[in-house]
């Protein structure tokens, strides 16, 4: 693990005047592609990613859908999430693997005021590094698509890690490895966006017209795409968001506001000494009697 | 009273005013560890960054309720009325050293009055919004916009605080002879004759009526 720590392209709480170690970043970008298109809804991924990463959700009860567990957790990485969406009298049924989608530029991180919580590998891979989170839940704000959740047993954030342990030594995730149909693949991003023209034109070539890849420009582009039969109508599936980008009340906080706040304290104390050297102190007993009466 | 002596803090005001000056200390040197990552180690106040993170939020509500004392003890006086519209026409002055010569103050000033909102104002927004971004407790419950919303504006009004807080102790500590008050409960006549003659000649009206009382 120690030989990860040297690939560090950002790093949390970290100032830009004194970079993380990053000498070992020749190294290919990684990506997850997703097809939604070819998954079926098995939730073996679901279960490959608890088995692999230890976790068991509480077993929770059924409400009439098919999300189960019904949300991400900090015990559930990844959820299926199942939409029915009625157009011209068709019946569809959309189902997406949600989970983070590990964003070059990501907003957890620019979030995250703990140093080295939130790291980004030259890989492209978003991880947590728990020791060091203090569970305030800034990333949750950061996330455009509300992935990080804080764990209220041991009050820390959590989330996919792409299965950074088995990549590193030359595995594909967890979630990859078991899905029955190749609907999640893994490679280099280069490889992944080959793979998913491919399957872009077959789509089309079958009457969606719109299909296309979901590697959202505003947050970078992201390490874990998604094929969409209705690209241009991401919401469709889940809420997807169209157009995703980091708040901008987190660039103002994270950003031109810190600086500022310093410029104010720094102003602040100054007019003060200044004040002071130039009015001095007002001391009752040097006034005496002129004020009585 | 002695004779040079005049009460200006009770004992409980003065008691809610070293607990809020206490709790601000450590909610403060926490708050901008989170607030500036670089500033880290000031999270040793409370031991380790999880600590201080758990225990952020703790100081804060105790310093809510030191700040409900120093409302319940102080609102009364801190009315801004006519008689305050002298201190702001004569700002530039009073900055000079000159307050004494130009007005005429009560109990507080307006500049006392107006910090006196100001801290209340921003106290109410850092528990409102400090709770509701409280994890994992409360923020689970509100939308994800609204606690983001929330940590910009707890952030923003901390700032704003402390900055007031800097002005507040910098004037106690200008005017000398001020900060005794809030210590022994006392200040004395000479102080209170410079900086609050109006406050000062009620007190002695009263302290007059009391001892005619007594004598007849």
């Amino acid at each position: 693990m120690s030989l990860q720590t040297q690939d560090y392209l950002a790093r949390s709480g970290t100032n830009a005047l004194t970079p993380p170690p990053r000498a070992r970043d020749a190294q290919l970008k990684v990506a997850k592609l997703i097809d939604v298109s070819i998954c079926i809804g098995c939730k073996a991924c679901q279960v490959a990613c608890a088995e692999w990463n230890d976790l068991r959700e509480e077993v929770g009860f059924n409400v009439g859908k098919y999300e189960n567990p019904l949300n991400l957790s900090s015990e559930t990485w990844t959820v299926m999430r199942f939409n029915e969406i009625e157009e011209n009298g068709k019946l569809q049924w959309l189902i997406r693997k949600d989970g983070c989608m590990h964003c070059s530029d990501p907003g957890c991180l620019k979030a995250c005021p703990s140093p080295g919580a939130i790291v980004k590998h030259a890989n492209g891979i978003v991880d947590f590094i728990s020791e060091n989170c203090i569970g305030c839940g800034y990333c949750v704000t950061g996330c455009p698509f509300d992935v990080p959740r804080i764990s209220s047993h041991d009050k820390r954030a959590y989330k996919c890690t792409l299965c950074v342990d088995r990549v590193s030594v030359g595995q594909e995730p967890a979630c990859v490895k078991t899905c029955p149909t190749s609907a999640i693949r893994f490679g280099t991003k280069e490889d992944m966006k080959h793979v998913a023209e491919e399957r872009i034109a077959e789509l089309q070539s079958r009457g969606f017209a719109n299909a296309g890849l979901y590697d959202p420009e505003g947050v970078g582009g992201t390490h874990v795409m998604y094929v969409l039969h209705h690209a241009d109508r991401p919401e469709l599936y889940n809420g997807l968001p169209k157009d995703p980008k980091i708040n901008p009340l987190i660039g103002f906080w994270k950003g031109i506001f810190k600086p500022l706040a310093a410029v104010g304290f720094a102003v602040t104390f100054a007019a003060a000494a200044l004040h002071y050297l130039a009015v001095g102190p007002i001391d009752p007993e040097e006034h005496d009697e002129e004020e009585k009466s | 009273m002695s004779k040079h002596l005049v009460r200006r803090h009770s004992y409980v005001a003065r008691v809610g005013h070293w607990l809020t000056v206490f709790s601000f200390f450590v909610v403060t040197l926490s708050g901008l560890a989170f607030f500036f990552p670089s500033l880290r180690w000031l999270t040793a106040i409370f031991g380790t960054p999880q600590l201080a993170q758990l225990l952020h939020p703790i100081f804060g509500i105790i310093m809510i309720l030191g700040l409900c004392i120093l409302f319940v003890k102080n609102v009364a006086h801190a009315i801004l009325d006519k008689d305050d519209v002298p201190w702001f026409t004569n700002v530039i002055e009073i900055l000079k050293g000159r307050e004494h010569e130009v007005v005429e103050v009560g109990q507080y000033n307006a500049g006392q009055k107006m910090l006196f909102w100001t801290i209340i104002g921003l106290g109410a927004v850092l528990i409102v919004t400090g709770i509701i971004a409280w994890q994992p407790y409360f923020a689970p419950l509100f939308p994800v916009s609204v606690v983001r919303l929330c940590l910009v504006l707890h952030s923003l009004s901390a700032i704003a605080l402390m900055l007031g807080i800097i002005v507040h102790a910098y004037m106690a500590f200008w005017y000398k002879g001020t900060i005794r008050g809030m210590i022994r409960g006392t200040v004395t006549r000479k102080w209170a004759a410079l900086h609050h003659p109006r406050w000062l000649r009620e007190i002695e009206k009263g302290e007059d009526a009391h001892s005619s009382r007594l004598s007849s």
